[in-house]
């Protein structure tokens, strides 16, 4: 297999905030100055001492290589250069430094549905974004058929894309980059639209690309899609390329970097929501014996102590606590309600906390977020409440099965007990 | 970095080089040829979305020549006493502003190329010259519109024995509407690349293109300028184009072969200019909007 994408000391700068400070009339003022060898009417007291403007790198010596048919995931955070390198690999921008070499038919997909003009018909929309994302027009008319099908839109082909609704919109969009056909996809984020059916429908879609063989370079905050749909992860934070491997190494890589400072102090959060006649002010980890823990440990107990006060009076006798756990991507892992162990609290005095245990914690090593839910009855009544992020629950592997033996790591969302055992005389209906 | 220059490198094999500088002749116009059929698109774009939903659809692209064209004849022709010696006022008018009017919209719309494009460009790629190449089909077209009106008129006058005389000049008419596209084409980009840096240009063009129109022979024959000022008139581009266009159709005007080679002349190195900056800004203007 060969290098299809070559990223050779790649760097990108911002300036900020000096650009479009200026009037013509200034720089022709300045420029006129210099001339003549005065100084610069314009130019700051101290502008000859210190030379450094505002400036962001947005990505510093980033080298990396693609070889034909990789699947590669680009991960990391909000800001730390994922679509600045998209954008030079497409060409919408160029870099400061290095350079990038890319062989093959490039397709990407920054955005779905660009360049639809509202008062043009679906079709007429088709043959647009079609070629602007860089067919030719008998090549859109050769796979129109096809597109529209794939859409689902077929009725409503001839009638102006402003009348669509957004889901519409983003089907027909869609439809049109899916049958690109290039050598190498770039694709930033655009599943974070449409509904979840088309959302699966599009990853199946690019899953369809990736086995055949063609090169595809994935932004994506959806772990499971990138553990799934990749083969190689890069992790890039603050514009420096960070790790590279295994899309499973680099997943994990990322989540393990991530900063869990203590935030069981619940108290002066904002970010919450519900009535606040009962508030939880902290939540503490504590391990098998009731020790304060920051770490849980796969297969050991750990229970989870949410610190309520009860300013209103009331006792709540039949307060209904929910604890929601999502993995680092906020995918849900499992809920857990008092309601559903059958288990009530009575009534509720003014300080005290409401404790979940988990006796063998079937989770892998990763870090996990915490949330919770007061709802002052079981059904219909109101939330008190609730805070989705409360703090992170960082896991760490241990001997879940007994066995001394540690589960694999990534290797799926939960632990699951079970036996194994071989029977012998296995009749063939039986099977 | 003191490494010896590597032997000139091979890069056929790579299909895109992406570097932060190109040569300056650098233009990449093939990949424009690549992408003639957006150029298209986008011309039919424009043409279908500007008259959808209006009242008078199609219409428009009558009512501004003939109105403007009504006013300037009383304002200019009556009031103002402009002497087109016998020449019909009206159709002497209705001549300069139609191609004025060809000239200007390619002008002001290719100068915002970047600043009205700017959520398309920075979500995909695609040879940005074609935006300005579209702009000068749509034109053309609502030129064609409001010259067939124009020699509807022509005909009438014609017909009723006005002294408009047609000629052998009519001939370089494609060439005449070549050279204004290519006028409007080089000055707006040149425009364009400046206006990523000086958004104060963008409201100059605006009242800058009317004052040219005043300083083009729009409203007022060559002839009427004294042959003192003519040597400096003939230095805008625009003057001895539409001088000659007047010139084929009415038989009246007067320009020197000279004068419209100078024209072309400077169209060309504008048009390289304008380019050749163009090309320059449409891989960082992103970064500056």
């Amino acid at each position: 297999m060969s290098t299809v994408i070559r990223v050779e000391n790649l760097s990108k700068r911002y300036r900020l905030g000096v650009i479009n400070r200026r009037m013509l009339y200034e720089d022709l003022q300045s420029r006129w100055a210099r001339w003549r060898g005065k100084d610069d009417p314009n130019a700051k007291v101290d502008a000859r001492r210190t030379t450094t403007h505002a400036e962001l790198w947005a990505l510093k010596d980033v080298e990396f290589e693609v070889r034909d048919g990789d699947v590669l995931g680009v991960i990391g955070h909000n800001g730390s250069g994922k679509s600045t390198l998209l954008k030079i690999l497409s060409q919408i921008t160029a870099p400061t430094t290095g350079r990038a070499l890319i062989k093959g038919k490039v397709a990407s997909l920054l955005e779905v549905g660009t360049g639809f003009h509202p008062e043009l018909t679906g079709r007429d929309n088709v043959f647009l974004n079609g070629v602007i994302l860089g067919m030719r027009h008998e090549e859109v008319a050769r796979k129109f058929d096809e597109i529209v099908a794939f859409s689902g839109v077929e009725e409503f082909i001839d009638t102006p894309v402003k009348r669509y609704s957004s889901g519409m919109r983003v089907r027909l969009a869609f439809a049109v980059a899916a049958h690109l056909d290039p050598e190498i996809l770039i694709i930033d984020e655009v599943l974070a639209v449409g509904d979840q059916s088309f959302q699966q429908k599009c990853l199946g879609k690019i899953g369809e690309v990736a086995r055949e063989g063609r090169t595809v370079l994935f932004v994506s905050h959806n772990a499971a899609a990138v553990e799934n749909l990749c083969d190689r992860g890069i992790v890039l934070e603050h514009g420096r390329l960070i790790f590279t491997g295994t899309q499973s190494e680099a997943i994990q890589y990322y989540v393990n970097r991530e900063d869990h400072s203590d935030n069981s102090n619940l108290a002066e959060r904002t970010d919450r929501s519900g009535t606040g006649d009962v508030r939880i002010v902290g939540l503490n980890l504590r391990g098998e014996r009731g020790e304060p823990i920051t770490t849980a440990s796969a297969g050991r107990a750990v229970e989870i102590h949410l610190l309520f006060e009860n300013l209103s009076g009331k006792p709540f006798p039949n307060l209904m606590a929910t604890i929601h756990v999502r993995t680092h991507f906020d995918a849900p892992v499992f809920i857990q309600q008092n309601r559903l162990t059958g288990d009530s609290f009575g009534a509720l005095p003014e300080r005290g906390a409401l404790v979940c245990r988990l006796p063998r914690l079937p989770l892998p090593a990763s870090v996990y977020r915490v949330g919770f839910s007061l709802n002052s009855e079981g059904k219909g009544g109101q939330v008190l409440d609730s805070i989705l992020h409360a703090v992170d629950l960082p896991v760490e592997t241990g001997d879940f099965f007994g066995t001394g033996l540690l589960p694999p790591v990534l290797r799926g969302v939960c632990l699951v007990e079970a036996e194994w055992r071989l029977e012998a005389q296995v009749e063939a209906a039986a099977v | 970095m003191a490494d010896p220059a590597p032997a000139a490198e091979d890069l056929s094999q790579w299909t895109a080089v992406v570097t932060p500088n190109r040569g300056w002749l650098d233009l990449r116009l093939r990949q424009i040829w690549a992408y003639r059929d957006l150029i298209v698109l986008f011309f039919k774009r424009d043409f279908v979305a500007s008259y959808k939903q209006t009242i008078l659809g199609p219409f428009w692209f009558f009512a501004q020549p003939l109105m403007t064209s009504v006013v300037f004849w009383v304002v200019f022709g009556r009031i103002g006493k402009i002497v087109t010696k016998g020449v019909p006022q009206f159709l002497f008018f209705m001549a300069g502003i139609i191609l004025w009017n060809f000239f200007s919209s390619c002008l002001i719309k290719t100068s915002t190329t970047f600043t009205s494009n700017s959520s398309l460009f920075g979500k995909v790629y695609f040879p940005r010259l074609t935006v300005p190449l579209s702009v000068v089909l749509t034109n053309l077209a609502t030129f064609g519109f409001q010259f067939v009106m124009f020699l509807g008129f022509f005909a009438v006058a014609w017909w009723f024995d006005v002294p408009v005389h047609p000629n052998a000049r009519l001939l370089v008419l494609p060439f005449l509407l070549l050279e204004i596209a290519a006028l409007a084409v080089g000055v707006g980009c040149i425009v364009a690349a400046a206006t990523v840096r000086y958004r104060d240009l963008a409201v100059i063009i605006q009242f800058g293109v009317q004052l040219w129109m005043y300083a083009s022979c729009v409203v007022y024959p060559l002839s009427a300028v004294g042959p003192a000022y003519r040597g400096f008139f003939v230095l805008n581009p625009m003057v001895p184009i539409i001088e000659s266009f007047r010139y084929g159709f009415i038989g009246y005007g007067e320009i020197h072969f000279w004068e419209l080679a100078l024209s072309m002349g400077m169209t060309a190195l504008l048009l390289v200019i304008g380019v050749v900056s163009f090309s320059r800004v449409e891989r960082t203007h992103l970064d500056s909007i």
